[in-house]
């Protein structure tokens, strides 16, 4: 217990002082719990099994995520894509194989509150925000600071803060929302707002499953567009099955199935793989 | 640039609030006392030491309720149990009372008069110091706060919720009470303790003692609302309802729920404390029935009649129902119970935001018409500046050079 707290504690005061080294150039000090991305690869997973009741779930899958990079998963249902998003944020753990974020830090021996410190955002499946408060309130209480209680009890609202909430806002096109409680915001919101909550947490990695389920055409093509948009500055890891998105999203395609990665490239070289396409219209 | 906190908690409570606050304040520490304590018998205006014992011991259950609706109204964790915690504040400082009627007791001795009764010999360990106002009022906040920690440490890390909880939170004060009744427990049994004389030498039943205790339960309601407007008003408060919604997804953006709870819990346990032991010089009695679960039931009531999540509502609550009960216990004493019944069916039934929602409901049917004729407001942004007044979107590019 203590344990964790004091890596909570190192982790935010190692970030307070600008100390998780990026791409710092010059001589790099690897310190234990900092996100090193001296070799440029932000998400490594390697050969990772995961079973349920010996139902392999995940079958030896590997998969490296670029810094920067705008990736995204896709696959028939069961394929695993969920899974894989369970191991990397420590809510499943692998039976076998190896899981790195950066080049130093081990996802497989952190807790799911650790990993989310350490700069890994995820938005669920099913998107869940807290009904009752508003789209700012919602933002407000995801917004990186000290979660501890005793800071919360004092905690305030600078104007730095405002203004980022206000700037997230509006990139989530919520601006006119801010005030309404989440609760009677479409769905298409609060995917938006999840995503929104998301960006307040300022991760490095950020997973995305099937974020624009039940938005509108042009839901979607402005969800796109934002994501397109974060990539660079952060690395997005999308599982979608809309195809449409996955081509405006331009990034490279990773097909997984039963557990492992079929292919990867290019959307239109994937498509245009026999066994893709095999897979995808059926046996 | 950071607001100094008096300011803040100033900023926690309308301004509506504060006077009312004020108005109540000027009412429970002027003019009650001196129509109680100055104001000659035979006066008009002079209050009986009945109404004023009676008011003061409604004071005491309204400290409870709003400690109640802390936890069930914010943090959605609804406890069967918080008479416990309001007996543990009581007989602390009971201990002190039962020590200050020294050798005025039917048997003239050292003991208080069920030790001597029991044939003990000497006050037993946990006595120790129990003559000393000051390490009273100590237990009276530690004995609580420390059996909520501890319980609420276990079950909270368990990840116990729900109805389980409440039927665990019944189980505990249950538990409880079979303890106190047990004569070898060393707190008087069935009968636990009664027959007061004295609060630091001066005697409890004079109109000037009578008067400050009933002031001192009106400073700790007023606190209590103070710490709790601040609480729910500020980020912690919205992390608490916020567990209440969605604990997993509060776990995932980085908080730990289970200090927050725990904190609100202990916090609660001890305000139920502090008002048991102003409880109880006032009644004059304090017996394990205070543990029984019908007793934490009730509490659930009063916030549930009164509006949970409001705090003021909790306090209405627990007014309406108990003066209810005086009533009724003096009219009709065997038809209480059916009534109690019959308000919490009523309530859950047409009422699910008691009082308070009533109110609000009414407030808003009248508010509908003028907003309806001024059209519709233009949007603010969140804090409350006018909203950018262009497409909803802003070029997707700015966003990318933030
Ligand atoms: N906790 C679990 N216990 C048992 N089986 C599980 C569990 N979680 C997932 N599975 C199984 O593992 C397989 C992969 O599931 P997963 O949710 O990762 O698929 P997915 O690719 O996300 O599918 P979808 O597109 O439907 O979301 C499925 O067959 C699922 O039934
Ligand atoms: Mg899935």
């Amino acid at each position: 217990m203590s344990g964790v707290m004091e890596w909570e504690r190192n982790a935010v005061a190692d970030e307070q002082r600008g100390n998780f080294s990026g791409n710092a150039s010059g001589a790099h000090v690897v310190r234990e719990g900092e996100l090193d991305l001296s070799h440029n690869v932000i998400l490594y997973l390697d050969d990772i099994t995961v079973s349920f009741d010996g139902f392999r779930a995940l079958n030896g899958l590997s998969l490296a995520i670029d810094a920067g990079e705008l990736r995204c998963i896709i696959g028939p249902n069961g394929a695993g894509k969920t899974t894989m998003m369970d191991v990397i944020t420590g809510k499943t753990r692998p039976d076998s194989g190896k899981a790195f974020f950066g080049q130093t830090i081990d996802l497989t021996r952190l807790t799911e509150p650790q990993i989310a410190h350490a700069g890994i955002g995820r938005k669920f499946q099913k998107p869940t925000v807290f009904e009752q408060h508003s789209a700012f309130e919602n933002l407000e209480l995801a917004m990186k600071a000290d979660k501890r209680v005793r800071r919360t009890l004092f905690a305030q609202l600078f104007d730095d803060d405002r203004d980022r909430i206000a700037e997230v806002l509006v990139q989530i096109g919520l601006a006119h929302e801010a005030d309404r409680p989440a609760g009677l915001l479409s769905h298409g919101q609060k995917q938006w707002l999840e995503i929104g909550m998301l960006l307040m947490q300022e991760p490095k990695l950020l997973l995305l499953d099937e974020p624009v389920a039940g938005m509108t055409d042009d839901e979607t093509a402005r969800t796109a567009e934002l994501f397109v948009s974060l990539a660079g500055k952060h690395s997005l890891v999308v599982v979608e099955h809309d195809m449409a998105f996955v081509e405006a999203l331009g990034g490279k395609v990773t097909v997984l199935c039963e557990g492992s990665v079929l292919a990867e490239g290019e959307l239109a070289e994937v498509q245009d793989d026999p066994r893709v396409i095999e897979v995808y219209l059926g046996r | 640039m950071r607001t100094p906190l008096t300011l803040r908690i100033l900023r926690s409570t309308p301004r509506a609030g504060w006077i009312a606050l004020a108005i109540f304040a000027a009412v429970a520490w002027i003019c009650v006392p001196v129509a109680h304590a100055v104001l000659p018998e035979g006066h008009a205006l002079h209050l009986s030491a009945y109404i004023v014992s009676l008011l003061g011991k409604i004071l005491c259950y309204m400290v409870v309720a709003v400690a109640m609706d802390l936890i069930w109204g914010y943090a959605g964790i609804l406890s069967l149990g918080h008479g416990l915690f309001f007996a543990l504040g009581g007989y602390a400082f009971g201990m002190y009372l039962m020590r200050q009627i020294g050798r005025d007791g039917s048997y003239g001795a050292d003991l208080p008069d069920f030790m001597v009764f029991l044939d003990w010999k000497e006050l037993p360990w946990y006595w120790a110091g129990s003559d000393s106002f000051l390490w009273s009022l100590f237990l009276v906040v530690a004995a609580p706060g420390l059996v909520a920690f501890v319980f609420g440490w276990f079950a909270f890390r368990s990840r116990i919720k729900g109805v389980y909880f409440s039927i665990i939170t019944q189980a505990l004060t249950y538990a409880a009470m079979l303890l106190f009744f047990r004569n070898e427990t060393g707190f008087g049994g069935n009968n636990g303790f009664t027959d007061f004389k004295r609060i630091l030498g001066y005697a409890i039943t004079s109109p000037g003692m009578r008067a400050t205790l009933f002031a001192l339960s009106a400073a700790l309601l007023v606190a209590t609302l103070v710490i709790g407007r601040y609480l729910v008003a500020s980020r912690f408060g919205r992390v608490l309802a916020a567990i209440r919604d969605a604990e997993s997804r509060v776990m995932f953006i980085g908080y730990n729920p289970l200090h927050y709870k725990l904190f609100v819990w202990t916090l609660s346990a001890v305000l139920c404390g502090l008002a048991g032991a102003l409880y109880v010089p006032q009644v004059g009695i304090i017996n394990p029935s205070e543990m029984s679960p019908a007793t934490s039931i009730e509490i659930a009531v009063w916030v549930a009649v009164g509006g949970r999540g409001t705090l003021v509502g909790a306090v209405l609550g627990a007014g309406i129902v108990n003066l209810a009960k005086s009533w009724f216990t003096v009219s009709f004493p065997e038809y209480w119970p059916f009534f109690l019944g019959f308000l919490f069916i009523a309530v859950t039934l047409y009422l699910p935001d008691g009082v308070v929602g009533l109110w609000r409901r009414l407030g808003a049917r009248r508010a509908v018409v003028p907003a309806a004729v001024e059209g519709v407001k233009p949007a603010t942004g969140p804090c409350g500046e006018p909203a950018p007044a262009q497409s909803e979107f802003e070029p997707i590019a700015k966003g990318a050079q933030a």
